[in-house]
């Protein structure tokens, strides 16, 4: 049931993005709490410590010695009926694989926030999306915000999401290193009784505890035949289908809640009229909105999708928005080898083979993007495609010329 | 069906005899309990690693043969020596 | 607290504390070890158990050899799992015994940080190392607590590293409670964990679980191995507890070097031996007596 709308009962607060999560997770009053510190997500777990010594939550936070570690921790507090949460970016993610995996096939629910990062080498502790992009296949749910509020919005409903019965899913939830975790920017913050009211505490019947004394179930010894593996996996992707209606739903309530409303898979600005659709995902969004409006005034008939869940894969939305299109161009910060971009990658198979389409690799290794490298980016494809007609761009590598 | 339900006999499994297979079958020695001999102590009951000798309310032992591996761990350990290993097939 | 007696464990002669019909190989020493563990918790606790011969033991879905409610987990993970798993119920009131059992591989080598961690953390749990003195699942590959010169496939002439002193690592964790075991002495193994039990923290304990095919032996030899270890000296019983180290009751007698069995007769029921020369046995008794010197001075330490 959803509360009465209560924009009244929210408070504004200016905080940087990984202290806006931390704040979600105190009103998510989660349970058990495990993380590794690692730049840029480190000033979470910071914030929720201290959160925790001022016992304005009351929760455990376990100190481990890794990410592997946190995960498993937090993990095996789901399984033991918990409401748990963990943090981590690039190469802590990485540390984590293993886990990922064993945790999303446990269907236990989680929440984790991913400060995205470059992975090293070189040693680099800027914005990349390499790292949360990397774990696609692994049977998460795959949010990216796109500013300070979003990240706590979507942190919030993240758990409310993973502990559907649908669902049972764990959500990763990508910030974008430094230009949202140490960045402050202004939000609304809902009071704690609406909050309470939303998402009562989890309920660790769901989908079942681990638990002495408990019903004496085994997880995850062997399967008599390799085809439950099979079933599992087709039962996951059921889930992953169910959690689109599911984010729409749980979107549906939270707007409610606070009057503030999202696509909820993508959102698409000025597409309605365009005959060229850019799509990105994530902070840097709002400088290709930027230079999209630019290039509207320059008369381009032009929109931007932008990706809030990557997983579920937003198929109908993508193929939706870009039915029609004469063009797309598509903006990764992010690179899978031998390959392009990943976004590329994924959506480039729903393009028609009679539209044009760019793949553009941007930002790789941190680099600022600014919006106006942005129009000159997007105005060249239009018009290329213009003057030559169809044109099909798998990876461009856009690297600013530098002094070295 | 809930997705709770539908882990259940795929991801969640629950007790019962015979989960690693009719393990009877593998046996090539059979333990033979001489009972004139046993004193029902019940060692050889605490080291069975199958858990398949039963330590009845009498204090005699009974072996499922359903499922006794035929290790030799009982014999080995009666300290009256009063199991005997037996090839299966033979009388 | 009295020893555990025959008789007391009379009651559980019917029990299933693990269902037969398992996946164990014949003679499984880890199912001994598991049946003792579980009649001293009077199968009532939750087992996190990392990859290893115990997640194929219980047999295949639907169905499980064990009891009581557990939780597979990565190989390197159980520690960190069930640190989780025990903050969680702890919170919601549920105070029964969350227990770690694992193998060699898992605590040794590839979940000693994780191990480390929640020793370090002191977070309350029951860890149970079934040492099985190899990687036995994936086939009898060297793990660090495969003893000296012992054959395994990944050490065909005989290992040339000693085995890792875990129980004494975790002694220097400073957790309340470290003891090793054996397979052999059920009743210490028993009270061992009954005693564990009655303290909130991180207890640890050594099980020494000799394994028939991984250590070419006759599969009905387990006991009788678990046991010559202890009677020659080679696997030492004792316990800390909460400041205090002593010698375990089985192995008291064996302070006393003269009173231990050859040496020999531990090793020639084992294949994985063979290929030892006399020097090799002497050395061997060498680092033994190194072992029980070390030992009874930790005994003066903690008095
Ligand atoms: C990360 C990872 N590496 C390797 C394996 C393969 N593996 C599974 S069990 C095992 C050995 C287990 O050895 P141990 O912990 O001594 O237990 P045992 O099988 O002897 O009981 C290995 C290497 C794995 N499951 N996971
Ligand atoms: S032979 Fe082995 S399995 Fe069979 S009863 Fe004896 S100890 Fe148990
Ligand atoms: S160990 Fe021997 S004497 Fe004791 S109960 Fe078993 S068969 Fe009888
Ligand atoms: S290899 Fe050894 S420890 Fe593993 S199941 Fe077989 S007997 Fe048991």
């Amino acid at each position: 049931m959803v509360g009465q709308v209560s924009l009244a009962k929210q408070v504004r607060k200016v905080l940087v993005g990984d202290h806006a999560v931390a704040e979600a997770v105190k009103l998510a009053k989660v349970n058990v709490i495990s993380a590794y510190p690692i730049t840029p997500q480190t000033l979470i777990v910071e914030r929720i410590s201290e959160m925790i010594e001022r016992g304005e939550l009351k929760a455990d936070y376990v100190r481990v010695e890794s990410e592997f570690a946190a995960l498993a921790t937090v993990y095996g507090a789901a399984a033991g009926g918990a409401r748990a949460f963990t943090a981590t970016s690039s190469h802590g993610l990485f540390y984590m694989y293993e886990m990922l995996w064993w945790a999303a096939a446990s269907r236990v629910p989680l929440v984790m926030a991913v400060v995205t990062r470059v992975i090293g080498p070189p040693w680099n502790i800027h914005d990349e999306h390499t790292d949360l992009l990397a774990i696609r296949d692994s049977g998460w749910i795959i949010g990216m915000a796109q500013n300070v509020q979003e990240a706590f919005d979507m942190t919030l409903t993240a758990f409310k999401i993973s502990e559907d019965e649908r669902v049972l899913l764990p959500v990763a939830v990508g910030l974008d290193g430094f230009i949202l975790s140490h960045t402050a920017e202004p939000l609304d913050i809902p009071a704690q009784e609406d909050v309470d009211a939303w998402l009562p505490p989890r309920n660790p019947k769901i989908p079942y505890t681990i638990e002495p004394g408990g019903e004496a179930i085994t997880m995850g010894n062997l399967p008599r035949n390799d085809v439950y593996h099979a079933i599992l996996k087709k039962y996951m992707d059921e889930s992953m289908e169910a959690a689109k209606k599911v984010i729409a739903d749980v979107y549906n309530e939270y707007g409610k809640l606070t009057g503030r409303n999202y696509g909820p898979l993508t959102e698409c600005y000025r597409c309605s009229d365009a005959k060229y659709i850019a799509i990105s995902m994530g902070a840097w969004s709002g400088d290709i909105l930027n230079a999209v409006e630019r290039l509207r005034n320059e008369g381009y008939p032009i929109g931007l999708l932008r990706i809030r869940y990557i997983r579920p894969f937003p198929e109908e939305d993508i193929t939706g928005w870009i039915n029609g299109a004469k063009g797309v161009i598509i903006f990764d910060r992010d690179y899978s080898a031998g390959m392009g971009g990943v976004l590329a990658s994924e959506i480039s198979g729903f393009i028609p083979s009679n539209t044009s389409f760019e793949g553009v690799l941007a930002g790789i290794g941190g680099f600022d993007v600014s919006a106006d490298e942005f129009t000159a980016i997007m105005r060249e494809f239009v018009d290329r495609v213009e003057r030559e007609g169809l044109v099909r761009i798998r990876k461009y590598w856009y690297i600013p010329k530098i002094e070295r | 069906m809930s997705v709770a339900e539908k882990l259940r006999g795929l991801l969640l499994s629950t007790p019962a005899e015979g989960a690693g297979g009719r393990t009877g079958t593998w046996r090539v020695y059979r333990p033979v309990i001489n009972y004139s001999k046993c004193t029902k102590c019940g060692i050889c009951w605490l080291y069975c690693p199958e858990n398949v000798i039963e330590w009845l309310e009498d204090k005699s032992v009974r072996i499922d043969y359903n499922y006794c591996k035929g290790c030799g761990i009982c014999a080995d350990v009666c300290p009256v020596k009063a199991i005997d290993m037996v090839k299966e097939g033979v009388v | 607290m009295g020893m555990v007696t025959m008789t007391e464990l009379h009651k559980y002669g019917r029990t299933k504390f693990i269902m037969p019909g398992t996946a164990a190989c014949p003679g499984c020493p880890l199912q001994v070890g598991m049946r003792q563990l579980a009649i001293a918790l009077e199968g009532k606790f939750t087992m996190v158990i990392p990859a290893g011969c115990s997640s194929i033991i219980p047999g295949t879905a639907p169905y499980t050899a064990y009891t009581v409610p557990v939780l597979h987990v990565p190989f390197a993970s159980s520690p960190a799992v069930a640190s989780g798993l025990v903050r969680a119920i702890r919170q919601r009131g549920n105070e029964g015994p969350v227990v770690v059992w694992a193998g060699d591989g898992a605590t040794a080598d590839i979940g000693f940080a994780t191990l480390s961690g929640a020793a370090y953390r002191n977070e309350d749990i029951l860890y149970i190392m079934a040492d099985n003195e190899a990687y036995m699942n994936t086939g009898i590959q060297a793990s660090g607590t495969t003893p000296w010169m012992a054959w395994t496939t990944t050490s065909p002439k005989g290992k040339a590293e000693d085995k890792k002193d875990v129980a004494l690592i975790m002694l220097m964790h400073k957790v309340p409670y470290v003891a090793t075991a054996s397979i052999a002495f059920p009743m210490d193994f028993i009270d061992k964990v009954r005693r564990a039990m009655q303290i909130r923290g991180f207890k640890f304990i050594h099980l020494h679980a000799p394994c028939p095919p991984g250590w070419k032996m006759d599969d009905a030899y387990t006991i009788r191995a678990a046991r010559l270890a202890v009677e020659t000296g080679a696997w030492i019983l004792w316990e800390y507890n909460q400041g205090k180290l002593t010698i375990s009751p089985p192995s008291m007698p064996y302070r006393d070097k003269s009173r231990r069995r050859p040496l020999e007769e531990y090793l020639k029921i084992q294949g994985r031996f063979a290929h030892l020369k006399p020097e090799d046995i002497k050395l061997m008794e060498e680092k033994i007596d190194r072992q029980w010197d070390l030992i009874l001075k930790l005994v003066e330490i903690y008095k």
